[in-house]
């Protein structure tokens, strides 16, 4: 067990936990943010991504104490004062979401992406999204999604 | 107000899922709750000699342990199949038993055998490892086509038969054979398919010790269905005092419709140790015991004469049922499946056989499409086959053999009341770009790359069902479905429906429905699904029905309101009922002025005492509320059809295929919201594609499952797919008021056939699925390619 010094959506938190607590677990079960999803156990399906002082990580394969001092962002964190990230907006306009299993990690995947590259091509955009599964929609709605998203950010 | 159907409307329900607030079964957490772990078959056939929990009792946080002769002992039934089919000598088809947790025998990795509640999931996981079980481990049967000639692996059923199916005409087919041109042969497989819904299976038991009443939160697409199944044939719990919820649910595909072993222990641990008992399937789990799709094994032949006309078509087929029946195990390979056979050709004559045969594997059952899949995949194999060996185009080719003429009864079963298949060809070609394809093969060619284009018009039979018809060919069940719509007294609309959304996008569709129909704007009207305590009775979703039955359900109902409503604002107007029209929200008295709103009628029939000074707005006779109920029964089943063409290019050297092009047009009747409609044959091609190039469930001879992770099963992924072309021609449906056909499972039924046929094509020789690069590297390299790398 140790302490550790975390800050989650902007909100610092202090909490004893076990050593070997998985952040998906610690996010879901003990701050109740079950926005982050469990999709495998494998980190292949990408529907527990967050982002760790920025970056996107895939949350069921880090370790909650090698998170200590840094700042979280889930799903949950995205928008601001009740307003849809543009990514957000973004996916409800063209459509990219059905069953919303996989969506909160695909929205941070590619909230991560447009960091790092505002103005993707389509290819770079399928390359980036490799590590997220969706079952439901083709990936046609979410690429058009973030090229929309890209066009406003 | 401007029109709902037929609008691109964004979805009501995107926002919850956008913001992390969705409500998935795992996401509940009960007071007292505790944890099931399930002990598992490692061995795909054994007779269990000893089980031994006696340490797993003492171990940390154990509550109880339960086995299969606990189950027994408490006379919790067995899981079902729930449509049963009859052989061709006329004999029922054989169900093994299928308890719930393993008694003597287990008959697939993965098959339960114990379970073990503690207070937290990682006590329950560890005592799972103290459970003490020995097997006599017995050689397994894995092979679809070497079943029958295996011993057989349950008592009393010879050879792994569980039926002998026949539709159609064998006399009259063997004789269009014998006068036939040309006859062409097709062998083909379609591969076993894992669903792989993102959200794994969950279920939740809850009983209340106080009332009696227990509650089952399940991610399920028929909560209802469930309730019945598990209070009339596992005899968890009186149906009355029996709740089920699904609530948010993260895809479906058809693994989501069985009763599954964890739903009905969760909810008798529940009851045996008066707390919450929760499960969450792990991945490995899903792969491992969610229901499996496909595995067929077929030869198929096509009678056609020298003028390109097909005169008879006979199709033998092995569908590998896995190691039990499920609810839909059976249906799904023969009446879903050989009626489909015919395509959408004018074929005179057919015979299909079908044997369904059990092994040491995952029980299958409906997956995305469901025995549509399989014959599309069939008969557009072997029509590409036929019209490339009497040398004609492949368009022109089916065009000659299309159903002109509708109705149409075809020469098996279905009555196709409405289409217009040239007309979605013809289309599609343009949009493909078809007359200049072979200008792109040239310049694929010059980059080293094979290009090879394909097609599928595919047709679907969905809609499910007429209750008399599936009940005259062994439905437990019949398929109508229900609405109730309560119109509240401050003006807002409460919808109940027995469908249940698990990505389909009901709480917008529906709302589009009923906002045109009731004159009210959709943020006012809510959809409630997947709750057995709310709203009526009602069938779920599966095989493309909850707008072609659940929508028409509720349209019924809102015309009942409507009906209510004239005969309040007859009185209220001063008119009678049959000169009132209903419109955009409104009752007006014809010829007048005087008009009531429907938010008016209804806040008058809620409290009919504020109606003026002197009399009640009620007529004699009419009831307080405004709520009204429908129970739709469809007269038929409908029928949507289209055209999809696939271009591919293969790497020469290493067998690799990149789809390059895809172009869809759709005929499925209205459609409500083009948005969702689009997603929906995305989604479903994407599935196909899936089943075309990447997935495949393997067992290996012992009957371990070898893809039994992401890691393990090729899921399609983003870099996949190129942007695909979509579009639609539309003849309405005729069954039922919405003319809408359904759009579900279009993309997955005939996506597999176009992409083969394009690789085939490419290849120029016989490829299996899935196309991996290695198969279509042995397929080149058989066919003589210098190219292919050594």
């Amino acid at each position: 067990m140790a302490v550790i010094n975390i800050t989650v959506n902007g909100i610092k938190i202090s909490k004893e936990i076990a050593d070997n607590t998985i952040l998906s677990d610690f996010l879901r079960d003990d701050l109740a943010l079950t926005g982050t999803h469990i999709g495998c156990d494998t980190s292949q399906c990408g529907a527990c991504v967050v982002h760790l002082n920025g970056n996107s990580i895939k949350s069921c394969t880090a370790l909650v104490a090698d998170c200590d001092r840094s700042e979280i962002t889930t799903i949950e964190g995205l928008a601001t004062n009740g307003k849809l990230h543009p990514m957000q907006e973004a996916f409800k306009k063209n459509h990219g979401l059905q069953c919303g299993f996989c969506t909160p990690g695909m929205v941070m995947s590619a909230v991560d992406l447009l960091k790092k590259n505002k103005n993707p091509s389509e290819q770079e955009i399928r390359d980036w999204l490799e590590g997220n599964i969706c079952r439901c929609t083709g990936y046609q709605g979410i690429v058009a999604a973030v090229k929309d998203a890209a066009s406003k950010m | 107000m401007a029109n709902l159907v037929g609008a691109k409307i964004e979805r009501k329900e995107d926002k919850k899922f956008l913001t992390g607030k969705g409500r998935y079964t795992a996401d509940i957490n009960l007071p007292k709750q505790t944890y099931a772990y399930f002990v598992r078959s490692p061995h795909a056939r054994a007779k269990i000699t000893k089980l031994d929990h006696s340490k797993a009792m003492k171990a940390p946080g154990v509550i109880d342990v339960f086995t299969g002769d606990c189950v027994a002992k408490d006379k919790i039934g067995g899981l079902i199949c729930g449509w049963k089919i009859v052989s061709q000598d006329g004999k029922d088809m054989k169900c093994p038993p299928h308890p719930v947790l393993a008694k003597d025998s287990v008959n697939f990795v993965g098959d339960h055998v114990a379970v073990v509640v503690a207070e937290t999931l990682e006590q329950a996981k560890n005592a799972a490892e103290l459970v003490n079980v020995s097997y006599k481990v017995q050689r397994a049967v894995t092979r679809t086509d070497e079943a029958t000639k295996f011993e057989n692996i349950h008592e009393g059923i010879d050879n792994n038969l569980s039926f002998d199916f026949l539709l159609g005409d064998k006399g009259k087919t063997d004789e269009a054979f014998s006068k036939a041109d040309k006859i062409v042969k097709l062998d083909v497989v379609n591969n076993r398919l894992i669903p792989n819904a993102m959200e794994p299976r969950a279920a939740i038991g809850d009983y209340n010790t106080s009332s009696d009443e227990l509650t089952l939160y399940t991610a399920s697409q028929n909560p209802h269905l469930d309730r019945l199944i598990m209070s009339a044939f596992n005899a968890v719990h009186p149906e009355h005092k029996f709740r089920i919820v699904s609530p948010d649910v993260g895809g479906g595909f058809g693994s989501k419709i069985n009763v599954y072993a964890e739903d009905v222990v969760v909810a008798y641990a529940s009851k045996k140790i008066g707390r919450p008992v929760k499960w969450v399937a792990e991945r490995s789990e899903s792969f491992m015991s969610d229901n499996h799709g496909r595995d067929h094994v077929t030869h198929a032949e096509l009678a056609v004469n020298n003028e390109g006309k097909i005169t008879g078509i006979k199709v033998d087929t092995i569908a590998n049922l896995g190691a039990y029946s499920l609810v839909l195990a059976a249906v799904t390979p023969t009446y879903l499946y050989a009626p489909l056979l015919l395509g959408i050709y004018d074929i005179p004559t057919a015979c299909c056989t079908v044997k369904g045969v059990y092994t040491n594997t995952a029980p299958t059952d409906a997956y995305r499409g469901a025995g549509r899949p399989e014959a599309t995949y069939v008969i557009e194999r072997i029509v590409t086959e036929a019209a490339k060996e009497i040398g004609m185009d492949q368009a022109e080719f089916r065009k000659k053999n299309f159903i002109q003429k509708f109705p149409h009864q075809q020469c098996l079963v279905h009555n196709i009341d409405s289409g217009d298949y040239n007309a979605h060809l013809d289309k599609a070609i343009e949009l493909a770009d078809y007359k200049n394809f072979e200008n792109r093969r040239s310049q694929s060619a010059k980059k080293g790359k094979l290009r090879g284009i394909g097609f599928s018009t595919y047709f679907e039979a969905c809609g499910v069902a007429p209750s008399a018809v599936v009940m005259s060919i062994g439905s437990g069940v019949g398929l109508w479905e229900s609405a109730e719509v309560r119109f509240n007294a401050t003006g807002n609309v409460s919808v109940f429906t027995g469908a249940h959304s698990h990505g389909q996008s009901h709480d917008t569709t529906f709302a589009q429905i009923v906002g045109d129909k009731l004159g009210v704007a959709i943020e006012n009207i809510d959809i409630v699904h997947g709750d057995t305590d709310k709203g009526p009775f009602g069938m779920g979703t599966y095989g493309s029905r909850s707008l072609a039955v659940g929508g028409t359900a509720i349209v019924n109902a809102c015309d009942k309101i409507i009906a209510k409503g004239k005969k309040v604002a007859a009185k209220m107007l001063e008119g009678k009922p049959e000169d009132i029209d209903f419109k955009a929200g409104e009752f007006i008295l014809k010829n007048s002025n005087k008009k009531k709103t429907i938010g008016e009628i209804a806040f008058a029939c809620y409290l009919p005492g504020t109606f003026g000074d002197v009399n009640s707005p009620l007529p004699e006779g009419v009831e307080p509320g405004l709520i009204e109920t429908s129970f739709f029964d469809p007269s038929n089943f409908s029928f949507p059809s289209g055209s999809h063409i696939c271009e591919v290019e293969v790497d020469e050297e290493t067998g690799e295929t990149k789809l390059v092009k895809y172009t869809v047009v759709d005929d499925f009747g209205t459609v409500i919201n083009p948005l969702i409609v689009e997603g929906q044959v995305y989604g479903g091609v994407a599935q196909g594609v899936g089943q075309a190039l990447y997935e495949n469930a393997h067992y290996d001879e012992s009957g371990q499952l070898t893809s039994a992770s992401y890691m393990d099963y090729t899921m399609p992924r983003a870099d996949n797919f190129p942007q695909m072309t979509l579009d639609y021609t539309c003849t309405p449906a005729t069954s039922n008021p919405l003319g809408a056909k359904g759009c579900g499972e279009a993309g997955t039924i005939a996506a597999p056939a176009a992409v083969m046929n394009a690789v085939i094509d490419a290849v120029g020789t016989d490829v299996q699925m899935p196309a991996t690069a290695e198969k279509v590297w042995k397929a080149l390299k058989k066919n003589g390619s210098k190219k292919a790398a050594a």
